[in-house]
């Protein structure tokens, strides 16, 4: 007869007491999020994933963009700044700035991918919109040179950019793009308006011709404001670099309305009904901290979320057996060792993992629960004693499921604190996967494991 | 140990935690670190569980044996402003060249004059002296931006320079360089033991030995203990069934027939091992490409109950423990 496991909840000490977690979390289940309608729904024509950065943000896109091929769409995944082995396992490691089709995709529909290119991006908006001799004199504008290298802003700008030119030539049924990595997960919705106004701007306009804008009446103040500003921004950057950016300017003025108007264009594309959102995070603390900003934000924009994606989440197929009670069991094998040490190696961290053994100590202090030799003893009195190596083993087993059984918890406490603040939120999980993809077949699992909409964990009775 | 210790990984390896368990473990018997923030995420300010920073160095944490650590998150608009003020007095002007979107200009689209001003802060605060001309700060740990943009922003003052070829912003953005450039300046990158986070620390290392900026450390965050060695996983995967069953029912869970307690548990029991055994092969193989690249390496546990201030300690005292101060 073993304890029931609900009720060995109660038997902890006060440090394991928010580990139960499971009482309260049939009343903050959050929604489930089923992606397949998402994607299959024809209506939808752009997924935006985003999130904080190291969660599985181009993973997801790409995974996202094969599934919906797969079932049928005719799908381009944009990504930014995909790993090696990502890129490569769809086949576009040749960075063009252009969708290429990827091979190997099963079914009727088709995945193309792209890696955004900004410098070439910012290139091509300059020559289709400026006449031969006005694009060369703007490429080779210095201030334009490091503007569209990559300063602050410009790598969201231009996947923005290329985002409302692969909707506008309206070859896909569905865009998959995946959003830069950020100093902030919220800079590709700020950074476009920013550059766009800076581009279209009153003090772009100042430092070109001062005198035209002080000139009405009451408006002297500004004036006076704006020569003393250009004056100190001359002193500041050089009068060379001031001298850069007018030149650009001046250059740029066939485009002028054309910035902030291609900003506005791709901004209410974002709003538009055939939009979603994913945010993308793993149960971590920092990441959906992030999350939330993100929802909130979100929100405040009117910009339509289709729900989160929780990646890397951890289960456990023998979840009935709580961390302290798997720890316990373990130092029940582990006893005998005492007198019987023929083979004494160490189960637990060797040192030359991190040069300290203070957390198996404090394991094993956690685990002692009183009167487990007792147990121990009365369990060996009627069947022949195992094998010892295999007792070790059972123990290790043992400890590494409390170790798995610990991070459930904890991953369960960070997704909990998340679903308190956004219950509307509809969640899509997807298991921990012990490598990364190298290939069509590892995103098409990814994908499978997306879509699957997993039925509510078992619940405690109480 | 050089002064200027710059922190960077890729984004999801716990950099700012690694930034400020250093900044902990410098701060030895009487020294003084600051540690500073540049993305404007207010990390910091959550770790040490206090409310979000202002733009002013304050003492945020008493290190053991005494050393302070002083916190500074900064604002590029300010830091533009305080510039401007020291330079040129600006007094209201300021305000009002912030009204104008000057401030906003120059510190979001001129050329990379946001990360002048930040690393410019920075260095700043390495080389001020007290009166009694001892440093005020004896190290300076910076939370940096991610490995994909690290040398970037670095280097961003050399580009700055060769763009704007006179005036103060010049002489700021090579003073900059001259430190971040010189032994007084380490950066460290923070790592996890996967794949992706292994490739891109080695290509961060490759950018950054480029452009001459010195690197320090490898630093492999929240690595799991080994709970079994490579024998025992080998035996792990020819084990008998039963025999697990009946040492699980010896250790009391229950039944080792056919559908007992301790039975039902054999299987999902072997397979954790089995993606334990995976996980360790990949990281054995990511600890062996990180070796390559011969640069000190450390390695800090994965801490079991999450990341809190006491856990922000041990870390601190690992890292003493492995040497790094």
């Amino acid at each position: 007869m073993t304890p029931d496991p609900a009720h060995t909840h109660d038997a902890h000490d006060a440090h394991d007491a928010h580990d139960a977690h499971d009482a309260h979390r049939a009343i903050i289940a959050p929604r489930p999020l089923a992606l397949d309608p998402l994607i299959d729904d024809p209506e939808t024509r752009i997924v935006v994933c985003c999130g904080a950065g190291g969660v599985g943000k181009t993973t997801t896109a790409a995974a996202l963009g094969l599934r919906a091929a797969e079932r049928g769409r005719k799908v381009v995944v944009l990504t930014i700044d995909p790993a090696r082995r990502l890129a490569q396992s769809m086949g576009i490691d040749s960075l063009d700035n252009t969708p290429r089709r990827v091979k190997g995709i099963e079914g009727d529909g088709e995945l193309h991918a792209m890696m955004l290119d900004m410098k070439r991006t910012f290139d091509e908006i300059v020559e289709a919109h400026a006449d031969p001799d006005r694009a060369s004199a703007i490429l080779n504008n210095p201030f334009y040179q490091s503007l569209s290298a990559g300063f602050a802003g410009t790598q969201e700008y231009m996947a923005m950019e290329k985002l409302g030119q692969l909707r506008a030539r309206d070859e896909w049924d569905l865009i998959v793009v995946d959003t830069p990595p950020s100093r902030s997960a919220l800079d590709f919705l700020d950074a476009p308006k920013r550059l766009g106004s800076f581009l279209d701007g009153k003090l772009i306009r100042v430092l070109l011709a001062p005198a035209k804008v002080g000139g009405r009446a009451g408006m002297k103040f500004l004036n006076v404001g704006m020569s003393m500003m250009t004056g100190a921004l001359g002193k500041l950057l050089g009068g060379q670099l001031l001298k850069d950016v007018q030149t650009f300017v001046a250059a740029m003025d066939s485009m002028f309305g054309g910035f902030r108007t291609r900003a506005d264009a791709t901004y209410k594309l974002l709003q538009a009904p055939g939009t979603a959102f994913l945010v993308v995070a793993a149960p971590e603390r920092d990441a959906l901290r992030e999350a939330a900003y993100f929802v909130e934000r979100l929100a405040a924009e009117d910009m339509p979320l289709a729900g989160l994606v929780l990646n890397r989440v951890h289960g456990s197929g023998a979840a009935q057996l709580s961390a302290e009670r798997a720890l316990a069991a373990a130092e029940n094998l582990d006893e005998p060792r005492i007198v019987d040490q023929m083979n004494g190696k160490a189960v637990r961290n060797s040192p030359e993992t991190y040069g300290s053994s203070e957390s198996p100590a404090t394991i094993d202090a956690q685990a002692d629960p009183p009167g487990a030799e007792a147990d121990s003893a009365g369990t060996q009195d009627g069947s022949p004693a195992p094998d010892r190596t295999v007792e070790q083993l059972t123990a290790g087993l043992l400890r590494l499921h409390a170790e798995r059984m610990r991070l459930l918890s904890r991953e369960q406490r960070t997704r909990d604190r998340f679903t308190a603040l956004h219950p509307e939120v509809a969640v899509a999980e997807v298991a921990a996967l012990p490598g990364d993809v190298h290939d069509l077949a590892g995103l098409r699992d990814i994908g499978g494991r997306l879509a699957t909409v997993r039925p509510e964990l078992p619940t405690s009775d109480d | 140990m050089s002064r200027l210790q710059v922190v960077s990984g890729k984004g999801g390896t716990g950099k700012t935690t690694v930034a400020a368990a250093l900044a902990l473990a410098l701060a030895t018997e009487g020294k003084r670190t600051l540690l500073v923030e540049v993305e404007g995420r207010q990390g910091i300010a959550q770790l040490f569980e206090t409310e979000a920073l202002p733009y002013e160095e304050r003492k945020i944490a008493v290190a053991p044996g005494g050393g302070e650590v002083y916190a500074l998150a900064i604002d590029p608009e300010l830091a533009l402003l305080d510039y401007l003020q020291m330079f040129y007095k600006l007094g209201g002007a300021g305000r009002a060249l912030k009204k104008l979107g000057a401030i906003d200009f120059a510190t979001t689209i001129a050329p990379g004059l946001r990360d002048v001003l930040l690393t410019g802060k920075a260095c700043e605060a390495v080389r001020r002296k007290e009166k009694s001309g001892r440093f005020a700060y004896d190290y300076v740990v910076m939370d940096a931006p991610p490995t994909g943009r690290i040398t970037r922003f670095l280097n961003v003052n050399d580009e700055v320079a060769g763009l704007a070829k006179i005036g103060p912003i010049h002489n700021q953005a090579q003073a900059v360089m001259r430190v971040l450039k010189s032994p007084e300046t380490e950066v460290h990158l923070v790592t996890l033991l996967e794949e992706m986070p292994v490739q891109e620390t080695a290509d961060g290392i490759a950018e950054l030995r480029a452009t001459r900026l010195p690197v320090g450390r490898i630093i492999v965050n929240m690595v799991r203990p080994e709970v079994l060695d490579a024998d025992e996983l080998e035996f792990a995967r020819a084990v008998p069934r039963t025999a697990v069953a009946r040492s699980l029912s010896t250790a009391g869970l229950g039944g080792a027939r056919r559908g007992g307690n301790a039975e039902r548990l054999v299987a999902p029991l072997l397979t954790q091992a089995e993606e334990y055994a995976e996980r360790y092969a990949l990281e054995h193989e990511q600890r062996g490409a990180l070796g390559e690249l011969s640069l000190p390496l450390h390695e800090l546990p994965l801490l079991a109950e999450g990341l809190d201030l006491a856990g922000l300690y041990e870390l601190a005292t690992e890292l003493r423990q492995q040497g790094i101060s």
